[in-house]
């Protein structure tokens, strides 16, 4: 075999712990990542984590790029490997020239090992154990002690860590003394017996500029509360929790009166989804502005209402931080699988408004803009996050708000224009963009009330079972769909520099926009990347667009770890690869 | 039932209450239910009582559920907003309702099989929040737009209308609230607007969860022999503790009985209960006593009416949760969005 060269590279590498869950070394590894950012270098982390609170495998996966890509690029450059029920898996995934460290207490036998890799051990239990007495200790300080290892070997400034720890321990000065002290007992032993730095390294840059470290969750529901959200009514689903819990977070904080102390808002765990979509929508329907964070099973739950929505035309958002189906599938890993649940959730004729963020500063924004769609659309939107987006933590832009922006509470007959004789049909079209008023319940004394229900109605709200009746109202709300269009954030296109690679359209909202469909009639080959089996989103473009399903090839990943650029790339490569036919008089020949 | 539109057309000297509103501003549309159906008795008991309250009648919401019960919010206080939701689901949608504005009347209407199957769950975590609320039951042991199958609340070895007899246990919703925590449990019965008007009154005026079971015959399908909900069964087994006068904050409190005989309850809002004792044993403010008493009257076949139990010092979901006195929707950017400013503030805490 010929000897593999140890890969060589500054600012631009994979690494990936191998842990036990429960073990603390999460904060650990997040130390790790922001350390690398202080260097002005951007890093792309993502936790895979298992159902389990203690003694699974669990995964944190650092992406060091200078180039600051969002996405996981596939192979791993430095194994950290501190889980044995996961030695072999882990070994294996080490690209070849890459590097291994683990804990060398134990001697390992050399069939453990690969030829083609360098592998560093540290004692890691031998130096702990030589130090601290305390169990507990001796399990959280062995993180710091490898992250003090690392530091040495990835020739980073152990400043800029201390500097983090010292912000994290804030206050708390033993803490902050303990965890130094265990940076450097870590980083000693490695400049004494170890060849520092390794192949692969970090390079002071400036490549992080102005940009926060925030997770998806986290920034959804900032933009609920920066959208005016007064209501969340929410039952505990891995992975959207966080989201309700971060939304609880900043109300704490930017939500009590300043004068009583009182709260601007009301959060309710409820018994199940049913009832979260149930307060969400009671509250909506009263004037408030009401959310609910789920993932796909509370999606299943909550169709019943999510077509009483659509139907009855009352507002409501619905945060799905998707993940892994279908049935319970895998709840702490991701995909985007509940596309066309979503858009076309409950019995009966349903259409409903999508939004794709790509990232926590997106997340943010369509969060806050979700509420106005859903008071102006006066029906279901649904801001579709994913598990990779919504629990990790992603370089984004900061987060923007313009102090001049109203909220847009849609088409509201007030009681002053009820006095002045208006004419108020519940559902008449009297804009000709399918959209009615709505009142209030309370507004007026004697006039302007109405009975909202699931059944047919007429355009003043009347009960009907009329056929005309019915198709009429069902026409209205077609045309609503088609106002929704001009109203979601629209595609944003990329184009190649080069004719050798490819045009994008990243596509951020359903009912889609008409530059979807020209787009793909302007080009010969369009692949559409998406994280499901069945292509979904290819499905619904067909669907709506009345395209060509062959003009569209589909880029399925599925396995509910995170799409790679790799498999992107190797994809489109090998559906090009088995276009190009080869003229059969230079076969003959 | 009927298909003609209700006339407009006012006697002059119709009697008027303190607002200067008479009752047909209580009134809502021409009830679609069946002729003698209990559940438009209910439906006048609920007009009467918001009459005497002299509430404004567009300061109610009245949300429902699904089923024949269901369908009457759209027969009383015309000028209120009225929905009729999801089966089973009217508890989540008044829970919201009432987050979004704390200075409405919520009155949740709802059937057995709509609060006692279906939507079992929601009925019982509306009463452990205590949400402030008037839910009314309207209990006839029966699915009637369905025709005729049995409802959760249907006793055991009482007979269908087909003649099918009812093996399995039945559900006391009164017995349940008692133990979920409601502040207000009371039961009645649809042919007893003088019990039932009172009751109904109190129930609005009352801070949290009040809860009334109203047994309402359906005339349809469960009002035979060998059913344990017909007019004729619970006349002669209704066993009334007490009776109800209901005394707002304004009135002198002159209470004309024997004493003894009456006890007076002050609620949160300043309203009085007065309650006459028809049971010398009875003690309102006993939640264990009202279980007990409740489970060994059912034991003997009796139905036990009146107000149960009331909690004068009761809470709601409001003051749990700490809001501010202004409603939730009226809060606008000012109050709601904490700025630019701020939010670069978080964003430096984020590098």
């Amino acid at each position: 075999m010929p000897e593999q060269k140890p890969i060589r590279s500054v600012n631009d590498f994979v690494v990936r712990f191998a842990n036990v869950n429960g073990s603390g070394s999460a904060s650990a590894n997040e130390l790790f990542a922001r350390a690398i950012l202080r260097h002005g270098v951007p890093v792309s982390p993502r936790n895979i984590f298992p159902s389990n609170i203690q003694g699974l495998p669990t995964w944190y996966e650092v992406r060091v790029t200078e180039a600051g890509h969002l996405g996981a690029r596939g192979g791993v450059d430095l194994m950290v490997a501190m889980n044995p029920q996961t030695w072999d898996k882990d070994i294996a995934s080490i690209e070849p020239g890459g590097y291994l460290f683990y804990d060398s207490t134990k001697p390992m036998p050399a069939s453990k090992f690969r030829a083609d890799i360098t592998v560093i051990g540290v004692p890691l239990t031998a130096i702990t154990n030589s130090t601290y007495t305390d169990p507990r200790q001796r399990q959280l300080f062995k993180n710091i002690i490898y992250l003090g290892a690392l530091c040495a070997l990835l020739e980073m400034d152990p400043k800029l860590i201390e500097q983090l720890i010292g912000e994290q321990y804030k206050g708390k000065e033993k803490l902050l003394s303990s965890n130094v002290h265990a940076l450097h007992l870590g980083r000693d032993w490695a400049l004494q017996n170890l060849k520092c730095p390794i192949g692969i390294r970090v390079k002071k840059a400036d490549k992080v500029g102005d940009r926060i470290f925030i997770e998806g969750n986290s920034a959804a529901a900032l933009g609920a509360v920066y959208g005016g959200a007064t209501v969340c009514a929410w039952y505990p689903i891995t992975p959207s929790s966080s989201l309700a819990d971060a939304f609880a977070g900043h109300c704490r904080k930017l939500r009590h009166d300043g004068e009583t102390g009182k709260a601007k808002y009301a959060i309710v765990q409820g018994e199940d989804e049913l009832a979260s979509i149930g307060i969400v929508i009671g509250a909506s329907w009263n004037g408030a502005r009401a959310f609910t964070a789920t993932s796909g099973p509370g999606i299943s739950l909550m169709t019943e209402f999510i077509g009483l929505s659509y139907f009855a035309e009352v507002p409501a958002v619905i945060m799905n931080v998707q993940r892994a189906g279908p049935s319970t599938g895998m709840p702490t890993r991701t995909q985007q699988c509940d596309i066309i649940a979503c858009a076309y959730a409950s019995h009966g004729d349903t259409k409903h408004v999508l939004l794709f963020p790509e990232d926590p500063a997106e997340a943010f924004e369509f969060a806050a803009a979700a509420f106005d769609l859903a008071e102006r659309l006066q029906t279901v939107i649904f801001l579709m996050l994913d598990l990779d987006i919504g629990m990790n933590h992603r370089l984004c832009r900061p987060l923007k708000w313009d102090d001049a922006r109203q909220y847009d509470r849609g088409k509201i007959m007030t009681a002053e224009m009820l006095e002045e004789g208006r004419d108020f049909g519940r559902y008449l079209d009297v804009d000709g963009d399918g959209i009615p008023y709505r009142t209030y319940p309370g507004t007026h004394p004697t006039k302007g009330s109405f009975f909202t229900r699931g059944t047919s109605r007429d355009r003043y709200a009347r009960y009907s079972e009329e056929g005309s009746v019915y198709a009429d109202n069902m026409q209205r709300l077609v045309r609503k769909f088609e106002t929704a269009q001009d109203l979601v954030p629209r595609p944003l296109q990329a184009n190649a520099a080069k004719p050798t690679k490819f045009d994008r359209l990243r596509i951020r909202a359903f009912p889609f926009h008409s530059s979807v469909a020209s787009f793909i009639a302007d080009h010969d080959f369009v692949y559409v990347v998406e994280q499901n089996r069945d292509g979904q989103l290819r499905s619904l473009i067909v669907n709506e667009n009345g395209i060509d399903p062959v003009r569209l090839v589909p880029i399925l990943h599925y396995d509910g770890t995170p799409i790679t650029a790799r498999f992107i790339a190797n994809a489109i490569g090998d559906h090009q690869d088995h276009l190009k036919v080869t003229p059969l008089r230079k076969a003959v020949s | 039932m009927t298909y003609i539109a209700k006339p407009k057309f006012h006697h002059p000297g119709l009697q008027k209450n303190e607002l200067g509103f008479t009752h047909r501003d209580y009134e809502g549309k021409i009830s679609t239910l069946c002729a003698g159906c209990g559940h438009d008795s209910i439906t006048a008991s609920i007009i009467e009582a918001c009459f005497e309250l002299s509430i404004e009648p567009h300061r109610v919401a009245k949300i429902s559920g699904i089923g024949c019960s269901s369908k009457t919010p759209d027969y009383f206080l015309g000028n209120s907003h009225g929905f009729n939701s999801v089966h089973g689901r009217m508890p989540s949608v008044l829970t919201g309702a009432n987050l979004a504005n704390r200075d409405l009347i919520y009155l949740g209407v709802s059937g057995d099989g709509d609060s006692a199957s279906i939507g079992f769950g929601q009925f019982a975590h509306s009463i452990r929040r205590a949400v402030n609320m008037t839910y009314i039951v309207e209990n006839n042991g029966v699915y009637g737009l369905t025709k005729g199958q049995f409802s959760a609340t249907a006793d055991r070895g009482s007979k269908s209308k087909k003649g099918v007899m009812n093996t399995d246990n039945a559900i006391d919703l009164v017995a349940m609230a008692l133990q979920l925590g409601a502040s207000f449990v009371a039961r009645s019965f649809s042919g007893d607007k003088t019990q039932l008007v009172p009751l109904i009154a109190a129930a609005i005026r009352h801070k949290g969860a009040a809860f009334i079971d109203v047994i309402s015959p359906c005339v349809a399908f469960n009002n035979h022999a060998g059913s344990t909900k017909s007019f004729d069964y619970v006349r002669e087994h209704n066993d009334a503790v007490n009776r109800l006068d209901v005394i707002t904050g304004r009135d002198p409190i002159t209470v004309d009985y024997a004493p003894g005989t009456v006890q007076v309850v002050e609620q949160h809002d300043g309203t009085h209960l007065a309650l006459r004792k028809l049971d010398a044993d009875y003690d309102p403010h006993d939640r264990l006593g009202a279980m007990t008493f409740l489970q060994k009257h059912a034991a003997k076949g009796q139905i036990v009416t009146g107000l149960l139990y009331v909690d004068p010092e009761s809470e709601d979901l409001h003051t749990h949760l700490d809001t501010v006195d202004t409603p939730l929707n009226v809060l606008d950017e000012k109050a709601l969005c904490p700025g630019s400013a701020v939010l670069d503030k978080i964003n430096a805490s984020l590098r």
